[in-house]
């Protein structure tokens, strides 16, 4: 058993001898394009299914969802007004004032005073529509492989997480150890994509790995063959990020930093501080409105974290019951 | 607002309810068909995306909240079965090994049948691990297991007349029994306890905002349900711990719930007074306190203590039932993951704590 909270490297933490460096994305929403060549690109590599049936749900241009068990990258789509944009330009001001603690090189004088920024919007100054594609986040303390009975989740030598298909039970519990809502249990009840219209209604085709918890393995089989994930390497923008942690959390600190010198204050980072809930994120994130706008949980903490509090509360609650019962026999009356 | 002439032919809107009131059952009653006019943010600081959750529920369907109440019988059942075999009280050793056996059998089935691959549940010994709730359950369910078992097929030797085909073995039985019920009863605690943790150790909400209490409730409510079968099944002569047991299960459980209660997060807390939950979780502790009443006063009369006993394993039935639909419906809603995890960020950012936010501003 590893550390349960606090910054560490994952793979030391998991016993790997020979370690690789971590792997990790940066996903810099800023320049996403919402083109989904990342949720095209990793349906297609991991033979992932349908989600469900085709349907429009009423959200902008996201006619995914969700993140699920096969849908492994997931672009998101937000339309906001003026107001919103002030309000998030507000909420990134207030998060540097904070004064976070800073690793690595000094910030450019730039940053230091956001006061006297020009925050005249660049462009689109009463509309803007944001798009970012999540995925997981192969988090240095993942709920899920903690939580995992069977030890079908795993942490690789690249420090990602990756569930073994072939040994998974589907007991479900790491759905529900996910502070992030990334991993799923796969239903039978998905399709496959119809060529027709009477192939759409049609028996399913059947599914692979059904019954079985799945979700993004930051390609893991393209990582052994020194391969770049599937998304990132679709990605036309490079908006998502591929690389090693250290270098992604580094750029990611560059490009924030670069961002509030044009005045764009809503850019944040989301992920890069190894002091969070989750010891830092592998997938680090720069967003530009608060984390809930986007469907990711605003303060995340692995579950885990609090589990020696839970085993001792539970270990009282034994004796009591142990306590309780020999008072019955004992103290009895007959 | 008037949008058009006819809107003046409109009922009248209700008065919009403001935050930091009393939160009730009716306070998020917008049906979503379009018959009144909705506000299009209800909740100024609450944002989400298109209102979908958060984190995902646990893919459990009822089997899994049947098993927490199962479980629960089966290991007070064991305790009430070492009681009676420490202290002579064979009918009541009698009684509440085969009640274990049968619970623990019954829970395991429904376990094995809620996998999403059942073929594989013993895939669940395949490692030990101590940060997984379920892997330690698993274990200790099998530990459990082979103790009741041994011990209840003792009884149904004895019940049959010796008539189960063991040979030889027969001997070896008798001489296990006693130990084996004994093994049974060291694992009941923690097969009480675990669900809870279980249950904890989860990023579901309501939950995981359960964490510290949930296993007091749990043994409680075990103990209670457990004592409640031994009445049912056992005659008053022989019930007194059962009874017993009964009374400081019930003291234990309604505390225990009230005390958890207190500490959650009140947004949190909300399923478990709303919807199919709160009426659960009402109705359980009606009926725990029935139960536990009829047992103080009538409990030596055979048909009170057997309406007593109905009652309190309804009452752990509904508790179970209750905290785990709370915990599936507050998966479900954004809200019950956002506004707690704001406000601990907030209340964090305040005392001057800044540098463990997962948002950072470089």
């Amino acid at each position: 058993m590893g550390q349960l909270t606090g910054p560490t490297d994952p793979t030391a933490d998991a016993h790997w001898e020979h370690n690789h460096p971590r792997k990790g994305f940066f996903t810099d929403t800023s320049i996403c394009i919402g083109c989904k060549a990342c949720e095209v690109a990793c349906k297609e590599w991991n033979h992932n299914p349908q989600d469900g049936n085709l349907e429009l749900l009423g959200s902008s241009y996201d006619n995914t969802g969700s993140l699920g068990a096969s849908t492994w990258r997931h672009v998101a789509f937000i339309e906001q007004g003026q107001e919103r944009i002030a309000e998030a330009r507000e909420s990134g001001r207030a998060l540097v004032s904070l004064g976070m603690p800073r690793i690595g090189p000094p910030a450019p004088p730039s940053v230091a005073d956001l006061a006297d920024a020009d925050t005249t919007p660049p462009d689109t100054a009463d509309f803007r529509w944001l798009m970012s594609s999540d995925v997981c986040k192969h988090c240095t303390h993942a709920g899920c492989l903690d939580v995992c009975p069977t030890g079908a989740l795993f942490r690789t030598e690249f420090g990602t997480v990756v569930v073994q298909d072939d040994v998974c039970n589907g007991c479900g519990t790491c759905v529900a150890g996910c502070p992030f809502g990334v991993i799923e249990r796969r239903s039978n009840g998905t399709v496959k994509v119809a060529a027709s219209r009477e192939e759409q209604h049609a028996k399913h085709a059947d599914v692979p790995n059904a019954g079985v918890a799945q979700k993004c393995t930051l390609c893991y089989d393209r990582l052994v063959a020194d391969e770049t994930p599937a998304c990132a390497k679709a990605c036309p923008t490079t908006s998502i990020k591929f690389g090693d942690h250290d270098d992604m959390v580094e750029t990611a600190k560059e490009r924030v930093a670069t961002l509030h010198g044009q005045g764009m204050t809503e850019a944040r980072l989301y992920g890069a501080n190894e002091n969070d809930g989750v010891g830092g994120t592998g997938s680090v994130f720069l967003l530009l409105d608060e984390p809930e706008v986007y469907g990711l949980p605003p303060d995340p903490r692995v579950p885990t974290a609090d589990l020696p509090k839970m085993y001792r509360r539970a270990g009282m609650a034994v004796a009591g019951m142990a306590v309780a019962a020999a008072v019955a026999f004992l103290g009895g009356r007959e | 607002m008037t949008l058009s002439e006819f809107d003046s032919f409109r009922p009248a809107e209700p008065a919009r309810r403001r935050r930091g009131g009393k939160r009730g059952p009716g306070r998020r009653r917008d049906n979503g068909d379009g018959s009144r006019e909705m506000p299009m943010v209800p909740e100024p600081e609450f944002t989400s995306y298109y209102g979908r959750p958060v984190v995902k529920p646990a893919p459990w369907g009822d089997d899994v909240a049947a098993y927490l109440f199962l479980g629960g019988v089966a290991a007070g059942s064991a305790l009430l079965g070492a009681g009676g075999q420490l202290t002579g009280r064979p009918t009541l050793r009698r009684n509440a090994r085969l009640s274990a056996l049968g619970a623990v059998g019954l829970g395991a089935a429904a376990l094995v049948k809620d996998l999403g691959r059942p073929e594989r549940f013993l895939n669940m010994l395949r490692t030990f691990k101590v940060t997984s709730p379920m892997s330690v359950g698993s274990w200790i369910l099998s530990a459990f297991s082979a103790g009741a078992g041994v011990a209840a097929v003792a009884e149904i030797d004895r019940m049959s007349g010796e008539r189960l085909p063991l040979g030889p073995l027969r001997g070896v039985l008798r001489a296990v029994e006693g130990p084996a019920g004994l093994e049974a009863a060291v694992f009941a605690g923690p097969l009480a306890a675990y669900t809870a943790v279980l249950l904890g150790d989860t990023a579901t909400p309501t939950w995981n905002e359960m964490h510290g209490e949930l296993p007091f409730v749990f043994v409680s409510s075990a103990s209670l349900a457990s004592a409640g079968l031994a009445m049912v099944t056992t005659p008053v002569r022989e019930a007194g711990p059962a009874r017993s047991l009964a009374l400081l299960g019930v003291v234990g459980d309604v505390v225990a719930m009230k005390i958890m209660e207190r500490g959650m997060d009140p947004v949190a807390a909300e399923p478990l007074h709303q919807g199919k939950a709160g009426t659960m979780l009402k109705w359980s502790e009606r009926l725990v306190l029935a139960g536990g009443l009829g047992t103080l006063l009538g409990g030596r009369n055979r048909a009170v203590a057997a309406a007593s006993g109905l009652a309190l394993l309804a009452g752990s039935a509904l508790t179970r039932f209750g905290v785990f639909e709370a915990g599936l419906a507050s998966a479900k809603d954004p809200r019950y993951t956002i506004e707690p995890q704001k406000r601990r960020l907030a209340a964090r950012r305040a005392a001057g704590v800044t540098g463990d936010a997962i948002t950072t501003g470089s």
